[in-house]
């Protein structure tokens, strides 16, 4: 490694320590009753010191799981099974993974037309944005269950409302980035094609589709994420069957902490890989266009 | 005015009226502009800032409405004109696509007016030469200087076959080194081309040492002041400008700046 690949990976590694450092000393608080209440009711003295440490970080079913409980079940469930196994966090995963990548292109797709219609139409201009605001301001969690129970009564269950869920989240981030983007040209910029006597198409292909690229990825990591989030939350309503939001259910349901921890990690590796895929996507289109420097 | 009978007028502008409709009020940007371009003329536009001479050139491209009197270019309204595109357009900053490389972005307007792809390839060469950028068509916007970059829009401009030029302060935001050579370019290239070149400028050196015809305007209201029709040679070293004729010239371009400018000064 080079001294100045060192000089930016040091930071993080110091901050990721101090949060592990710092998780390690919150198990101990917050697990340390159950150790106290057990050792009370088994009419013996409790633990103390290095003992009383390491029961607290090794309990089943802790307030708090300590990091290395939750890394253990991470590995377990994702190395150590099958990956067809519905105990298995790849299978898991897998379903969420699929319900937020249909979920993340409807909404990519209908964020895309939503901003060239609000761009080329003077009424949808004045009319769009006001919804689409006010469709971010209802809680998601109120009105997962209701795409659900519709979605349902017409037939459709499973990975597509779950979907449908995720695009009502990412196609927000979509419309106000394009929209912002689609208008990033001057007016000096304008008036050149003016000049050419070039069309509201020649336009748009020419100038501001390529103008807005920038933007486009930007809310596209904005949009992934956020589909992630819908996704997990259209498992809840479903009765926890399959799906990183199903074992997060589940394992509130049993208090299964270390399951359910194991879960939001997974969650947290799959958002982070899917923006960082975009990320590279991102650096990649934009050499090729020649605006990476 | 001058008019030689044998010189067929490309811009003719008659009582010429242009009013902005501001929160402030109306503001008289253009009153009573009379004046004749013939082909092949070279025409600066100089005043201080607010005095029309971008709204005019932007007139005569049909950027800007006229709320008065007559305007024709090629005989044309501005209008027609621009939709047969008349003219090339190069504006204050070089404006090149990021995401276009050099003669990808002098392709821009050849693509847009439907020339075949050999014929872009033969013209994208023949204007890059033009401008003396000959070996740089693969590169992008961000590895040029400015001053390469305007001329890369120069070319832009001079890629289809307009034989008229509008130039809106296109060296404004370059030092006086650059701007110097590009103003010699600019002289070269006018000879070679023969097209007829409106030019708005800051400076008196440059439109004197550029101009067969310097129009100097005053604002509030926009209005001609001086029409001066320069004696100097088309061809034209750089040391001209150390001539007794330039300097003449030049001393009626400020007196006629500052009789404009009389009213509040």
């Amino acid at each position: 490694m080079s001294g100045g690949a060192m000089k930016h990976v040091l930071p993080v590694l110091t901050v990721v320590a101090a949060i592990i450092a710092l998780w390690y000393a919150a198990a101990v608080g917050l697990n340390r009753a159950w150790v106290y209440d057990q050792a009370e009711r088994a009419g013996v003295a409790p633990a103390s010191g290095m003992a009383l440490i390491a029961e607290t970080w090794s309990q089943e079913r802790p307030v708090l799981p300590a990091p290395h409980q939750v890394a253990v079940e991470l590995v377990k469930t994702t190395f150590g099974m099958a990956p067809s196994s519905k105990r298995s966090l790849v299978y898991h995963g897998w379903v969420t993974l699929s319900a937020t990548l249909l979920g993340f292109a409807i909404g990519t797709g209908l964020g895309i037309l939503l901003a060239v219609g609000i761009l080329h139409n003077r009424a949808m201009d004045m009319s769009v944005m006001p919804w689409a605001i006010a469709s971010q301001t209802i809680p998601i969690l109120a009105i997962a269950p209701m795409i659900i129970v519709v979605l349902n009564s017409v037939g459709l269950q499973g990975l597509v409302p779950k979907a449908i869920i995720s695009a009502y989240l990412s196609f927000f981030p979509v419309v106000v980035g394009m929209v912002k983007g689609l208008r990033s040209p001057d007016q000096m910029q304008l008036d050149l094609l003016k000049t050419y006597n070039a069309s509201n198409t020649e336009a748009f292909w020419k100038l501001r589709l390529p103008a807005s690229m920038p933007y486009l990825f930007t809310s596209l990591k904005v949009g992934m994420a956020a589909s992630l989030v819908g996704a997990i939350v259209g498992e809840l309503p479903t009765g926890a069957v399959a799906g990183l939001g199903a074992r997060l259910l589940s394992g509130s349901y049993y208090g299964q902490t270390v399951q359910i921890w194991a879960a939001l990690f997974a969650a947290a590796i799959v958002a982070a890989g899917m923006v960082m895929l975009i990320g590279v996507m991102e650096r990649r289109t934009l050499k090729r266009m020649g605006m990476a420097r | 005015m001058k008019d030689t009978a044998s010189a067929s007028p490309v811009i003719e502008a008659k009582n010429l009226q242009l009013v902005f409709n501001t929160n402030d009020g109306p503001v008289h940007a253009l009153k009573d502009v009379n004046l004749t371009i013939n082909k092949g003329d070279f025409v600066s536009f100089i005043g201080p800032s607010g005095c029309g001479k971008t709204t005019f050139l932007r007139a005569i491209a049909a950027l800007e409405t006229p709320t008065g009197g007559t305007l024709t270019v090629n005989g044309m309204s501005p209008d027609e004109a621009r939709r047969k595109r008349a003219y090339g357009y190069v504006f204050q900053a070089a404006g090149l696509y990021p995401w276009r490389t050099i003669a990808g972005n002098i392709k821009l307007p050849l693509e847009i007016m439907g020339f075949s792809k050999a014929e872009q390839d033969e013209r994208v060469a023949r204007v890059l030469e033009l401008v003396e950028l000959t070996g740089f068509g693969k590169k992008f916007p961000w590895q040029l200087s400015g001053g390469m970059q305007q001329r890369a829009s120069i070319a832009r401009a001079l890629a289809f076959d307009a034989d008229l030029l509008l130039m809106d302060e296109p060296f404004g935001a370059l030092d006086e080194i650059v701007r110097d050579r590009l103003n010699e370019e600019v002289l070269k290239l006018w000879a070679r081309t023969g097209k007829t070149i409106g030019f708005v400028t800051h400076s008196i050196p440059e439109a004197v040492y550029l101009s067969t015809k310097i129009v100097v305007m005053s604002p509030r209201p926009g209005r001609i002041t001086d029409v001066i029709d320069s004696p100097l040679p088309r061809e034209r070293p750089l040391d001209i400008r150390d001539s007794r004729e330039f300097i003449e010239i030049a001393h009626r371009v400020r007196e006629g700046l500052r009789a404009g400018h009389g009213d509040h000064e």
